[in-house]
């Protein structure tokens, strides 16, 4: 690791006058050192909010949740609200990392984590994402990771929140808040930027600009929500592929179909036409296969990634056997 | 300087920013039973309990853990007085060279707290909570890899003193 100071925050305001271009914010650390070990992030200055007050707690909030940017990925999964009401937020959480790495990771540091491609965590090879203009070693490289959806010629990077990828599926919202003191909040999916011929640009954040709370909205009782994972072994690995599925039924129709999707886009990834095809549609292979088709690109933009056009359908399929009920178990949303 | 207490002991520590809690146990205090396998968050030798929660050493650093109290597996029990796991390990021989062996033991220890706070896992059949399996096992000591692959035994200790313990 290069040299550091280490300053711990005393307020939200002390936090942000103490950001900088050179300085990180870190909460759970078990990304930002992992990557500052290996000095592919290398700030000067690290800023602990981890003891922030008040930023570990989940309050209800307009018949939802107001999730605060410190609270580990373990309180997120195992609260008794969320269990019942937001079950594939718990199965998302459960499905990333290992028990010690959650009982660390937090809220916010889990949606800001980096992604996992080999060529941004080697500092010998180009990488516009960690290098800016230094170009991407993924192009002709090995790309099992990389995504499918959302990439551009100067980057194939994929992002590798589960937790985001169930958030975006329940429509939750990210809130920042600025030097100011101000707040403004962004849909998770927003809170993103596709990388175009800025990699080294992944969201929306503003300089100094902080993560203090997700917003989770009201709960929908009675939808079936799953999300399945699929990994090169059966646990602690990221995802090549994953689907989040909230899911209404109406006898044998799909009232409503809320999806998104993980490992294969450079932000959790959803597409409303692929749910306005689900939604009406009988539950059957057939309208899943065509939702599927909806969302498979043609191409893939690397050629080891060509496998996870049909695996996301497959995964697509799979996953709404199981959300619509006619094969294995999906948890169903409670009220509180 | 950072203060924590280690197995019940207080010790106050002047450290450089970089060091993880990890070498602050090892290197400053002698603390050797807990290993450094990747120093990446990747293999769970170096786990440790904060405040009763199991954590991989290696991705904390020390300054952030002032006033903490820590435990490693030096604190889980003594030759001559084996914690329930540990006897479990050496009865069911769930190691082959050992090296991972102090990390998967304070991952189970940590484990039955989690089972019988409710945790789920995503093996679980619902969220309400579970009750002790292989497969429960083998997902939830997923963070603990073995160079050795002595899984099959590692999973039947952690059964049998689970057993022990009801
Ligand atoms: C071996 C291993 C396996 C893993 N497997 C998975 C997996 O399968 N699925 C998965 O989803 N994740 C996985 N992870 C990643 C893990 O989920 C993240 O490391 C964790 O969620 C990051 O949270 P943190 O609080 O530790 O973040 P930190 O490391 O503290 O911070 C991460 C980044 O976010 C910034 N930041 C943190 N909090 C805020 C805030 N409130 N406002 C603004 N900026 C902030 C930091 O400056 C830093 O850049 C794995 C990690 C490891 C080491
Ligand atoms: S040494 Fe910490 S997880 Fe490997
Ligand atoms: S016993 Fe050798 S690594 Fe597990």
């Amino acid at each position: 690791m290069r040299p550091f100071d280490y300053e711990r925050a005393t307020s939200l305001h002390d936090a942000s006058e103490r950001m900088s271009d050179a300085a990180a914010i870190i909460a759970g650390g078990t990304n930002l050192l992992d990557l500052m070990k290996i000095q592919v992030m290398t700030p000067s200055r690290l800023v602990d909010i981890s003891r922030l007050d008040g930023l570990d707690r989940i309050d209800d909030h307009d018949g939802g949740l107001r999730i605060g940017a410190l609270v580990t990925n373990t309180a997120l999964a195992t609260d008794p609200r969320v269990r019942a009401g937001w079950p594939v937020l718990s199965r998302a959480i459960l499905a990333g990392a290992s028990a010690q790495i959650r009982n660390k990771a937090t809220t916010g540091g889990n949606l800001l984590q980096r992604t996992r491609c080999p060529y941004f965590y080697d500092t010998a090879m180009a990488c516009n994402k960690r290098a800016p203009g230094t170009g991407c070693s993924a192009q002709g490289g090995s790309g099992r990771m990389l995504a499918l959806l959302g990439t551009s010629e100067d980057c194939l990077a994929a992002h590798p929140s589960d937790m985001a990828v169930a958030l975006a599926v329940l429509g939750a919202s990210v809130e920042i808040t600025a030097p100011s003191g101000e707040l403004r909040t962004l849909p998770v999916t927003q809170l993103y930027t596709l990388p175009g011929n800025r990699p080294d640009i992944e969201t929306d954040l503003k300089q100094g600009e902080i993560i203090t709370a997700v917003v989770l909205p009201a709960p929908r009782p009675g939808t079936a929500q799953t999300y399945r994972k699929v990994r090169d072994r059966a646990s602690y690995a990221f995802a090549l592929v994953s689907v989040a599925a909230v899911v209404l039924m109406d006898g044998d129709t799909i009232a409503e179909a809320s999806l998104a999707f993980g490992g294969i886009a450079p932000r959790p990834w959803t597409d409303g036409s692929v749910n306005a095809l689900l939604a009406g549609a009988e539950a059957s292979d057939e309208s899943f296969a065509r939702a599927a088709a909806q969302l498979v690109p043609d191409s893939a933009p690397h050629p080891e990634t060509e496998f996870k056009r049909p695996l996301l359908r497959r995964t697509l399929i799979a996953t709404l056997r199981e959300a619509t009920g006619l094969a294995g178990r999906v948890d169903t949303a409670r009220s509180l | 300087m950072t203060t924590f207490t280690v197995n019940g002991r207080s010790h106050a520590l002047a450290l450089d920013p970089r060091t993880t809690l990890l070498d602050a146990l090892r290197d400053h205090l002698n603390l050797t039973g807990t290993k450094k396998g990747c120093d990446h968050g990747q293999c769970g030798a170096c786990t440790v309990l904060v405040n009763g929660v199991r954590v991989n050493s290696c991705l904390c650093l020390a300054a952030m853990h002032d006033g903490d109290e820590i435990t490693t597996i030096e604190g889980l029990g003594s030759p001559d007085r084996l914690s329930a796991l540990q006897a479990a390990f050496v009865e069911k021989d769930g190691y082959q060279c050992g090296y991972c062996t102090p990390g998967q033991i304070m991952s189970a220890t940590a484990l039955f707290e989690e089972l019988k706070a409710g945790h789920p896992s995503y093996v679980s059949e619902g969220l309400d909570g579970a009750t002790m399996s292989d497969a429960e096992i083998a997902e939830r000591m997923s963070g603990n890899l073995c160079r050795c692959s002595a899984y099959p035994l590692i999973r039947e200790a952690i059964a049998m003193a689970a057993e022990a313990e009801e």
